[in-house]
């Protein structure tokens, strides 16, 4: 118990270390340039506080919980042992690491559902459109996009493909989807692509990234772990303008049907 | 008992949300793997730990975060200063994006790749310096982006034209920067962006928007974070480039 209490003292004065920045940002500016008192100072303070608490238990949990397992399996996963491949043969075809693939996307979508970021975000969304975007919806179309985008990264790092590649089709999916998309959800489904990719995902995804590029034969972990995380920020863009363009031709639909 | 019920209500909506990684955590180690799990306290416990944060979290958020940000957008924005509202931009771009966990543990990754692939030399000292400049460079992107994009806001120029432009110099970049690079500079793009800058820089925006005459919080206030994830690419690539 007293080791854990000091475990997670450690943590918190970690979190405490790397808001500081963001703190004497703040107020100094507040002190120095706009010269107003904060208004409800306490509530903010107490506020702040929660966040702080927060996102030291979020990581303390993780840290006990999740990480070391989700390692543990990422590795399991990728073992040739498992997967009944015979690394000495050379060129093993993509398709025998099905189950990695399937873990990518389960653990990029349940991982991306929690993220702290994207659920503020959600939030938000939800707040200044009124209700006509739905915080959870939001939550969803996010995550099936990094599913998606980390399935794919696996198979990335498998099949050794050249990565500018898949980004740069990305690119291009992405511009076109813009013109024929609704103009009030551009904005946020760009920032989706940016706060899928922070406290839970990030640690399981590199995990998963380096686990396969150094069990896969011909692959470079120092080089070819990558990208995993680029692909879970580009994909969620594409999931939730598809989803907006979605919404938008059935309400279109049900309006010429009622008339 | 009003705020007991919101924080019970609270609690019961993040175990939801947490939910989905518990399922697949034991349905790929006990029914995939076929592994027992190693410490079935441990995973109990934390998931407690981890639904427990996640609500002061979101608790905190709506009392301060969110009003924080909205606040200045508005002090701001009546002051009229645009050189200081600009500098603030900069600032909490590049301070909350320099000491990122997230992206010291990138940098220094980045550093021995370099090293290995005889970018710099292989000494202590030379990889804490490309380590440390990595950093700086994806700060100094960051904060610029946060720039860029507060001026946009403030103008109202449509923000799909700069994202396109974003994506445009990435690809050019691409041919040009060293193969090793590349893959650290994408990635660059997705961990600077941490838990605590996001809702902050998420209601700056929203917040201008509200207060400027003639911008729509919807339309216009997002897309700091979308500039925020590009303008690093750009730079860790030029970085590579350079040494």
């Amino acid at each position: 118990m007293i080791e854990w209490l000091l475990s997670f003292w450690q943590t918190l004065l970690g979190t405490f270390r790397d808001v500081m920045p963001i703190a004497a940002i703040i107020i100094g500016f507040q002190v120095l340039i706009i010269r107003k008192p904060i208004h409800q100072p306490k509530k903010i303070f107490i506020g702040f506080f929660y966040v702080l608490l927060g996102i030291a238990l979020f990581l303390q949990g993780l840290e006990m919980a999740l990480f070391p397992i989700g390692e543990l399996m990422a590795k399991q996963l990728t073992a040739p042992e498992f997967l009944h491949i015979d690394v000495s043969l050379g060129n093993v075809p993509w398709q025998a690491y099905y189950w990695v693939y399937i873990f990518a996307a389960s653990i990029g979508f349940a991982t991306t559902l929690a993220e702290p970021a994207l659920i503020a975000v959600a939030i938000k969304a939800q707040e200044i459109s009124g209700g006509a975007i739905h915080a959870l919806g939001l939550r969803l179309a996010v995550s099936v996009g990094v599913a998606f985008g980390i399935a794919l990264g696996a198979y990335r790092i498998v099949s050794g493909t050249e990565l500018y590649i898949f980004i740069i089709v990305g690119y291009v999916i992405v511009i076109i989807q813009t013109f024929f998309a609704p103009k009030m959800i551009i904005g946020l489904a760009y920032d989706s692509g940016g706060v899928t990719t922070s406290t839970v995902t990030v640690p399981l995804v590199t995990a998963l990234g380096l686990g396969l590029a150094s069990t896969v034969p011909g692959r470079n972990p120092l080089l070819d772990g990558f990208g995993l995380i680029a692909f879970a920020s580009l994909f969620p863009i594409i999931a939730v303008l598809g989803y907006a363009q979605i919404a938008d031709w059935n309400s279109r639909r049900g309006q010429k049907q009622s008339k | 008992m009003m705020i007991k019920n919101r924080f019970l209500k609270q609690l019961i909506s993040s175990f939801i949300d947490l939910l989905p990684i518990l399922l697949v955590v034991l349905v790929f180690q006990i029914l995939v793997i076929r592994q027992p799990i190693p410490d079935v306290v441990d995973l109990i416990f934390g998931m407690l730990l981890v639904v427990l944060g996640l609500t002061f979290f979101i608790e905190g958020l709506e009392q301060s975060l969110f009003p924080i940000g909205e606040a200045m957008a508005f002090d701001f924005a009546r002051k009229g200063s645009l050189f200081w509202l600009l500098v603030f931009a900069f600032s909490l771009g590049f301070g909350t994006t320099v000491a990122e966990p997230a992206l010291i543990a990138v940098a220094d990754e980045a550093a021995t790749i370099a090293a290995g692939g005889g970018m710099i030399e292989t000494t202590q000292e030379a990889k804490t310096a490309y380590a440390l400049g990595l950093r700086l460079t994806v700060a100094l992107a960051v904060g610029f982006a946060i720039f860029i994009g507060v001026i946009r806001i403030i103008k109202g120029w449509p923000l799909h034209y700069l994202v396109i432009s974003g994506y445009i110099g990435i690809v050019i970049m691409t041919i040009f920067a060293p193969k090793e690079i590349i893959g650290i500079a994408y990635d660059s793009g997705g961990v600077t962006t941490s838990t605590i800058t996001v809702p902050l820089v998420t209601a700056l925006g929203v917040g201008l928007a509200s207060a400027i005459k003639g911008r729509n919080p919807m339309l216009d206030g997002f897309g700091l974070i979308a500039f925020a994830s590009l303008t690093p690419m750009i730079f860790v690539m030029a970085y590579g480039m350079i040494i």
